[in-house]
């Protein structure tokens, strides 16, 4: 025998609490949470709803990989793979938007944008 | 005549260069998850791509997000979260050395979910946004009620059918992958010792499942639907 074997009553309860998570994320899409004011600089004004809305599909994504992937009954190398993942996601977007939020605080105007209005009539011409 | 002759008797499915069936599956998992891994990233620079224009262009993709039926998008969250569940029951079936006949019907069980997500999303969903002008390079028609916001709802519904699309194409490879472990389950390849297609295929799908958990917010709900009661 290999493997943790876990039981059905299991699977059918997280099934039930998925379900659950959705029929609740449903319904508060359509109740206005209001905003958090944070008062820090790029991140005014965040919706209320917004953070609802992703922490619950959070603890959604962590039921499915905990039970239904077994990663809870698995390795720790397999459990660091598993965080290995959403640690270079959250690089990803992070530093992404570290970029494109920040784009205006330079005094010139950013660049390759400032090329489309050359390059626009030039494709023109072409087609 | 020499290495055959001291075959030592291993159960079905061993592959020798490891040290036992414990390890075998271990690393046929872990090898599965990095797999997964560069999924995440795969799906992951279009949630990026997402999070910026989104942030650049909010009032247009709240519009557009309103304009989807948010029925068919929590029902499908439903249907898919059952697939998952069958798909677990199906390698369930095989751990605990149940007939092959149960695993069977379980992963037949899976397709027919899968199948219904995606009747409902191409028959539904996009058939209607085609008819309602919404695909873009399809007759996209900008409507007046948008506003200035209007210019870039075609963006958002760029990403839409994208996001959609690649995560229905995922789904159409598992129909594929499924209907393989059919047949080797009908054929009784799986055991309590050995189901390792089964239990990484089973990732496969659950992953899929996971991105169509994040999908589901970020486009049907957190458009503000609350502005516009009575509208769905």
């Amino acid at each position: 025998m290999s493997g943790h074997v876990v039981p059905v009553k299991t699977y059918l309860g997280i099934f039930v609490a998925l379900l659950v998570l959705t029929a609740l994320t449903t319904g508060v899409a359509f109740v206005d949470f209001g905003d958090i004011h944070t008062g820090i600089r790029l991140i005014e004004v965040i919706p209320l709803n917004t953070v609802v809305a992703l922490a619950i599909a959070v603890v959604k994504m962590l039921l499915v990989i905990l039970f239904f992937m077994h990663v809870k009954y698995s390795s720790s190398l397999t459990k660091i793979v598993v965080m290995t993942g959403f640690l270079f996601l959250a690089i990803l977007v992070s530093f992404t938007l570290a970029d494109e939020l920040t784009r205006g605080w330079t005094p010139e105007a950013g660049g390759w944008n400032t090329a489309l209005p050359t390059i626009l009539p030039l494709l023109r011409s072409l087609f | 005549m020499s290495d055959m002759a001291v075959h030592a008797p291993h159960p079905p499915g061993f592959k020798h260069q490891f040290e036992d069936m414990e390890q075998q599956r271990e690393a046929g998992s872990l090898g599965m998850w990095v797999f997964l891994v560069t999924e995440i990233m795969f799906f992951g620079g279009l949630f990026a791509t997402y999070i910026i224009y989104r942030t650049l262009y909010l009032t247009a993709f709240e519009e557009g997000s309103r304009l989807l039926n948010v029925k068919f998008g929590a029902a499908n969250t439903a249907v898919l979260i059952g697939s998952s569940l069958t798909m677990a029951l199906a390698i369930h079936a095989a751990q605990a050395g149940k007939k092959k006949s149960e695993q069977v019907m379980y992963l037949v069980l899976t397709m027919i979910l899968g199948a219904l997500f995606l009747f409902l999303k191409f028959n539904y969903e996009w058939r209607a946004d085609y008819h309602e002008h919404l695909i873009p390079g399809f007759g996209f028609i900008i409507r007046p009620e948008w506003g200035a916001a209007g210019t870039h709802v075609p963006l958002y519904f760029c990403f839409y059918f994208f996001m959609t699309g690649l995560h229905a194409m995922h789904m159409i490879i598992g129909f594929g992958i499924l209907g393989t472990l059919t047949v080797m389950a009908h054929r009784g390849r799986f055991s309590s010792e050995y189901y390792a297609p089964l239990e990484v295929s089973g990732l496969y799908w659950h992953f899929v499942d996971i991105v169509w958990i994040f999908l589901f917010p970020l486009l049907y709900l957190i458009g503000g639907r609350f502005a516009l009661p009575g509208v769905h």
